[in-house]
């Protein structure tokens, strides 16, 4: 019995993982710039499919026919090389192996770029507006973000091979000193899990450690007087959005082996992650994360057979019903401040 | 209830006079066809129902869809299992989404702002979940709920009025297919108007506009919000409801998918595509929405070369190739672009356009004979 709890409780993490990203990058942006942010899960879509444009960049092919061989069905063989294979040698295929992990480094500028981009032209002018509005704006730019991929990449989900060093399950039961082959868990999966930790625990340290997170930290607090101090606040805000973006990128990036990405995935993620966020507390960055992995263990547990035969279908709601019960119970969230969207 | 005042009556009978007639004055855009237009009538319906919570009140509701696929089910179920008569099953429907919008709108209405917005969208989701697994036996899950030859219908039976073949929904034995329907349709909107506007105008809307600009100081007052919140709630429900009903009324299919968020994020889109909080910008809305799904996601490739023929070799093939990211499959990508540059240009919506452009023109009546050399800088 141990060993199956502790197994739906492994396979809630990395669930849990992506929606502690997500959330945490709608709180970074609602506690620094006041702004409700509908298109956070379009930004975590957009990560996903640097990961896909990357697969597609580095498996570019050329195509040569060589006339001394011939298939087997008597044409002239065609000849596939990629052209990363032909100009890096080695290198060029672990890096085709290795897409989904390396496109990271395409992901970082392009949703910085892309952060700052929206918060430049679109947001910043929506902060003295209210929070309706600014709903309305982010969902417009949603669903135009997530029509644009749709017609660049096509509607169906377009999965992403995992690296095969990090294919099949780890044996996790063994490595804790339990019976073999009792707790097997996906190798990819918990290489999320602890890839989302590190960067949870980044932007914590960044948050905490640096000048650059003590003013923002300020800034979240009373942006008026940072602002007085002669600090130029809104620039460090408008990073601070690209870098929500960013961690929304990286986390989308990194889910792509697990769920293939298509269009509609941030949306999907969007729904699930605005209810975390509220479920921790507006504007509370431990809230955010706590919340993600309660709830995600939750879910996992809710999808297991004994409990769906007890209650009916509470692996479909599960999540709903523990943000009504925790906004109806708790109407702060788990970790809310007080005087947080409670005009 | 006071009279209607004057500008009231034209307004009302202006619009009746519009619905009335789209048959006619809509052949020109080539919408005058009657599965459109009673998709018009609907969504109308819908809108200006989602207005009167949100428009009025300013809660924002992220789950009305689920009125308005509940509404569609209790219709369908109605047909099933009562008569095939239309006045039952929207009487049922209204019933039904009503009491269910009293239940989640007694919970949600605890919390207000993003809480309000985040607790009806959970509810919503739930509903739509459990639509698709658990409930089966009362939606029939993917398939959706159908009507079916051997369906009971127990007061028709008791009536003795069989009918014969493919089971359609009518009125008082009257088919309600093609132009019939849509005044079936019209008949309703125009009454959902009529009950939007008096609401607007009585005491009741008042207390609701009132709670919009400053919830704390009409409790301040005296005034327990509350049960006004609520009723406005209960009744925007209840419009939603009728709408799905007409929905399955005209197509007796309801499925799950009507009650998914992207359906409820539709009518957000409509009400503040037309105005929130403004009477005939809802409808306008819904019309606008539902015209050009129809008419730019109809449009390929062979007519924007048609379209663009004009241009020289090589120009009018990349124009095409531009334009046909807009239309066709990617039709969502303009609406999404027109209601961005909406929400940040216009928050009023069209309606506040219109006001605008109408300023504009009593402005420059109220000086004609203003000298024309005045108006130009000096250099």
């Amino acid at each position: 019995m141990f060993e199956v709890i502790f197994l739906q409780f492994l396979n809630g993490l990395d669930k849990g993982a992506a929606y502690a990203l997500i959330a945490l990058g709608l709180t970074l942006v609602f506690g620094t710039l006041g702004v409700v942010n509908f298109a956070h899960g379009a930004l975590f879509m957009l990560g996903a499919f640097c990961a896909v444009l990357f697969r597609q960049l580095l498996t570019l092919e050329t195509v040569t026919v060589d006339p001394t061989k011939l298939s087997p069905w008597g044409a002239p063989l065609e000849v596939r090389e990629p052209l990363v294979q032909a100009w890096f040698g080695d290198f060029g295929a672990v890096l085709v192996n290795y897409s989904v992990p390396a496109s990271i480094i395409i992901t970082i500028p392009i949703m910085l770029l892309v952060g700052i981009g929206l918060e430049r032209g679109i947001i910043k002018h929506f902060y003295k507006r209210p929070h309706a509005e600014q709903i309305l704006v982010t969902f417009g730019l949603a669903i135009v973000a997530q029509e644009l991929i749709k017609s660049f990449f096509g509607p169906n989900p377009i999965p992403q091979p995992m690296p095969s060093d990090l294919r099949g399950a780890a044996d996790i039961g063994a490595f804790l000193g339990m019976q073999a082959n009792v707790i097997t868990y996906p190798i990819w999966r918990l290489v999320y899990f602890l890839f989302s930790f590190a960067i949870i625990a980044g932007v914590f340290a960044f948050l905490q450690f640096t000048t650059f997170g003590m003013v923002v930290r300020a800034g979240m607090a009373d942006r008026e007087t940072v602002g007085l101090l002669g600090i130029n606040i809104d620039r460090r805000f408008t990073i601070m959005f690209g870098l929500a973006a960013v961690v929304a990128g990286m986390a989308g990036v990194m889910y792509t082996p697990i769920l293939p990405p298509n269009y509609h995935i941030g949306m999907d993620f969007l729904v699930l992650s605005f209810v975390v966020v509220v479920v921790g507390g507006m504007g509370s960055l431990p809230g955010a994360v706590a919340a993600g992995f309660l709830l995600g263990i939750l879910q996992s547990f809710a999808s297991m057979t004994q409990v769906k035969s007890l209650i009916p279908g509470i692996d479909q709601i599960i999540i709903y019903l523990v943000a009504v019960v925790i906004l109806l119970v708790l109407p702060r969230g788990l970790f809310g401040r007080r005087g947080v969207m409670e005009s | 209830m006071r009279a209607m005042s004057r500008n009231d009556l034209l307004l009302f009978l202006g619009f009746t006079l519009v619905v009335l007639a789209m048959p006619l004055w809509l052949q020109p855009f080539g919408a005058a066809y009657p599965d459109l237009l009673q998709r018009f009538m609907i969504f109308g319906i819908f809108a200006v129902g989602f207005n009167i919570l949100f428009g009025l009140t300013g809660y924002l509701s992220f789950g009305h869809a689920a009125f308005f696929g509940v509404g569609s089910y209790a219709a369908v179920w109605s047909f099933k299992l009562l008569s095939l008569d239309a006045i039952p099953a929207m009487l049922f429907a209204i019933v039904v989404s009503g009491l269910f919008a009293l239940l989640i709108g007694y919970v949600s209405l605890r919390r207000s702002g993003i809480y309000f917005s985040i607790l009806t969208l959970a509810f919503a989701q739930m509903s739509y979940n459990l639509a698709y697994s658990v409930l089966t036996p009362i939606t029939n899950g993917e398939t959706g709920l159908q009507l079916t030859l051997n369906d009971p219908r127990y007061l028709d039976a008791a009536m003795g009025s069989a009918q014969a073949g493919q089971p359609v929904p009518t009125l008082l034995g009257q088919s309600l297919g093609g132009f019939a329907g849509f005044y079936f349709c019209a008949g309703f909107l125009i009454l959902a108007f009529f009950i939007a506007q008096r609401i607007t105008n009585s005491p009741f809307g008042m207390m609701l506009k009132g709670i919009k600009s400053n919830q704390t100081r009409m409790n301040y007052t005296g005034f327990n919000t509350k049960p006004y919140t609520l009723a406005a709630f209960v009744i925007s429900g209840m419009y939603a409801g009728l709408a799905g009903a007409l929905l399955a009324v005209t197509d007796p299919l309801a499925g799950a998918e009507r009650m998914q968020w992207t359906a409820s994020g539709e009518v957000v889109l409509m009400t503040i595509l037309g105005g929130a909080g403004t009477l005939v910008g809802p409808v306008i809305g819904a019309w606008l929405i539902k015209y050009f799904e129809n008419i730019f996601s109809a449009i390929n490739d062979t007519m924007l070369h048609r379209f663009w023929g004009f241009l020289p070799e090589g120009a009018d093939n990349v124009m095409v190739a531009i334009t046909s990211k807009f239309v066709g499959e990617g039709w969502f990508l303009t609406l999404g672009l027109v209601f961005v540059l909406i929400v940040v240009f216009l928050p009023g919506g069209i309606m506040e356009g219109v006001r605008r452009i109408a300023h504009l023109f009593n402005r420059q009546r109220k000086s004609p004979d203003r000298p024309a050399s005045q108006v130009q800088p000096a250099e």
